[in-house]
């Protein structure tokens, strides 16, 4: 059993850390420090620390306006209101404007403590990927929140970087490398391809090593960056093996499965099928209650994937 | 400021309307009422208020402003032309397509343009991000935003407001452009902003009241801010909507009307 490690703790020792190597990075809060763990820097480093109140909007404007002058803002709050809320500020302040706003939303998708559809962001990477000039990216675990966080510190331009609130297994050793718009294969396989994004790869991983033992060969890959997405790695996907699932902590509208199908269906069409949140709100409940009622479990990857090669 | 200055400035002024009228005519497109109004505070902006540097855009420490109501950009880029920004010729290419001056402000395609702006009501918190900035800096750059009365009525611009008060950002100014129209009524027909000032004041700013048209008035208005601390400032410029275009000023249709025909001579002439 790999280790586990809630990624909001990795959110906030990543961002102490970096804002402690790099004056010119500034970490934004709209009241909710204290769940998102940026009060790590908060509490050890408050000159790198700005709260701004619950004002989102505002948030993300004061980020524009001290990445005008330098500085890296890392505005972060819950994905919902980092997200759908500021979208027309996003829009306009940090992607128009081509500005190093770097925004974190956290408790993303289903696991947010129970706090239920308002909470439950289920379309800010749709939202996100609409936006000219976004990067966005999804870590899998601690260790790749931490280099996501340290590459978008260090390339130009607006992210938005989706997190969760829980516990997650490590899946990456310390030396991990990450490279924004690659993709990366877990496993190798000929059968099928599982495509994983986020918390969601460790499943996908496990779901694969379950086809393993059942003689299917089935290539895992990890795709944190959905935009830019790394569309040689889909195309030969879609080329070698029989099929593709993608699996996100996300609506299966407008995030990795869209990514991947929108790819797939124009370089090399193949059967998909895209796991996550159905075009759903959620309802609040224990956050593996919600992942097995979507089908968002090792099992339920392994099932589908079963089902799609025999189709 | 002597005489001469003032008689100086106004004749800039009329300089900057002149381009005005002709650019939008020319384009055939944007905002004729609200880039006239916004002309006289521009002035005073660029050739009085501001430490700037037309030859060096990007110097770090210049001051800083930013359009919030964006749509007045044709008065921004005919007042960055004759600061010396950039040449006078490059103004018939507004809005067109792969040309440097858009519709609204782009900070990528302009010099001199330090924010893009488009959508309403959010200037504000941008100024009130550089503002900060300078301070974590220590420098002593200082931050306008010019708003429309209109664009008050965005929410946003209240949270902008409640962090600078909170925050006492002293090197950050709002001007307000209030000329009473916005683009389909009466601002006070619409959703009265009433009163203004008290607003202000309740949110910790420091508030000076100017006449919008009178480079004098402006002039001790931005001194004044200039000399406040402890507290944000905001100018409440009294101003008129297509100021200086007899049959444009404080009419509702000349928001996102352009002179054509007859209508161009005769607004160059009262111009003169």
């Amino acid at each position: 059993m790999s280790e586990m490690k809630a990624m909001r703790d990795a959110v906030g020792e990543a961002l102490l850390d970096i804002a402690q190597k790099n004056p010119k990075v500034v970490v934004l809060d709209a009241d909710v420090c204290t769940s998102t763990k940026t009060c790590y820097v908060r509490d050890k480093l408050p000159s790198q620390f700005l709260e701004i109140g619950i004002a989102e909007a505002n948030m993300i404007g004061i980020s524009a306006g001290l990445a005008a002058v330098g500085f890296i803002p890392f505005p972060v709050t819950f994905a919902v209101f980092a997200s759908s809320r500021v979208a027309d500020q996003v829009r306009m302040c940090a992607a128009h404007a081509r500005l190093n706003v770097k925004i974190v939303g956290s408790y993303g998708g289903i696991p947010t403590g129970k706090a239920g559809a308002t909470h439950s962001s289920v379309e800010d990477i749709a939202i996100m990927r609409a936006i000219p000039n976004m990067q966005i990216v999804i870590p899998a675990d601690g260790v790749e929140v931490k280099k996501v966080i340290e590459a978008a510190a260090e390339i130009p331009g607006p992210f938005y970087i989706s997190t969760v609130r829980c516990e997650v297994p490590t899946i990456f050793p310390v030396d991990h490398k990450f490279i924004l718009g690659k993709g990366v294969v877990l496993q190798d396989g000929r059968d099928i391809t599982v495509i994983g994004t986020g918390m969601m790869t460790a499943r996908a991983k496990e779901a694969g090593e379950a086809l393993k033992k059942k003689g299917i060969s089935a290539r895992v890959v990890h795709m944190p960056t959905i935009k830019p997405i790394d569309r040689e790695l889909i195309k030969k996907c879609a080329e070698e093996t029989k099929g593709i699932i993608t699996i996100e902590n996300h609506s299966v509208i407008g995030g990795l499965g869209g990514a991947v199908a929108e790819v797939a269906c124009e370089a090399s069409p193949c059967r998909i099928k895209r796991l996550g949140i159905p075009d759903t709100f959620v309802d609040s409940g224990e956050d593996e209650d919600m992942f097995a009622k979507f089908g968002m479990t090792a099992d339920a990857i392994a099932d589908a994937a079963e089902r799609l090669l025999a189709s | 400021m002597g005489k001469d200055d003032i008689k100086k400035l106004e004749e800039t002024a009329k300089k900057i309307r002149r381009s005005i009228v002709e650019t939008l005519s020319s384009a055939k497109a944007g905002h004729t009422g609200g880039s006239l109004s916004v002309t006289d505070i521009l002035t005073v902006l660029y050739f009085k208020e501001m430490k700037i540097d037309p030859s060096r855009p990007d110097w770090e420490d210049r001051d800083r402003f930013v359009l919030s109501k964006g749509h007045a950009s044709c008065g921004l880029y005919c007042a960055l032309v004759e600061r010396g920004y950039f040449a006078k010729d490059l103004l018939s290419t507004f809005d067109r397509t792969d040309g440097c001056l858009q519709g609204h402000p782009d900070m990528h395609k302009t010099p001199g343009v330090d924010m893009s702006t488009g959508s309403l009501g959010q200037g504000l918190s941008v100024g009130a991000g550089m503002a900060a900035g300078a301070r974590l800096l220590k420098k002593s750059f200082r931050v306008f935003v010019v708003l429309g009365d209109g664009e008050v009525q965005e929410g946003q611009v209240w949270e902008a407001a409640m962090y600078a008060g909170h925050n006492k950002l002293d090197n950050l100014t709002a001007i307000i452009d209030y000329n009473k129209l916005q683009l389909a009524s009466r601002v006070q027909d619409a959703i009265d902003l009433e009163p203004l000032a008290d607003k202000f004041r309740a949110f910790k700013w420091n508030v000076i009241g100017a006449d919008g048209h009178s480079i004098e008035s402006l002039c001790k208005a931005f001194e004044k801010a200039r000399k406040n601390k402890g507290r944000p400032s905001v100018i409440i410029a009294d101003t008129v909507k297509g100021k200086g275009i007899s049959f444009a000023e404080n009419k509702v249709e000349w928001h996102v009307r352009v002179p054509k025909g007859d209508e161009i001579a005769k607004a160059l002439d009262e111009l003169k």
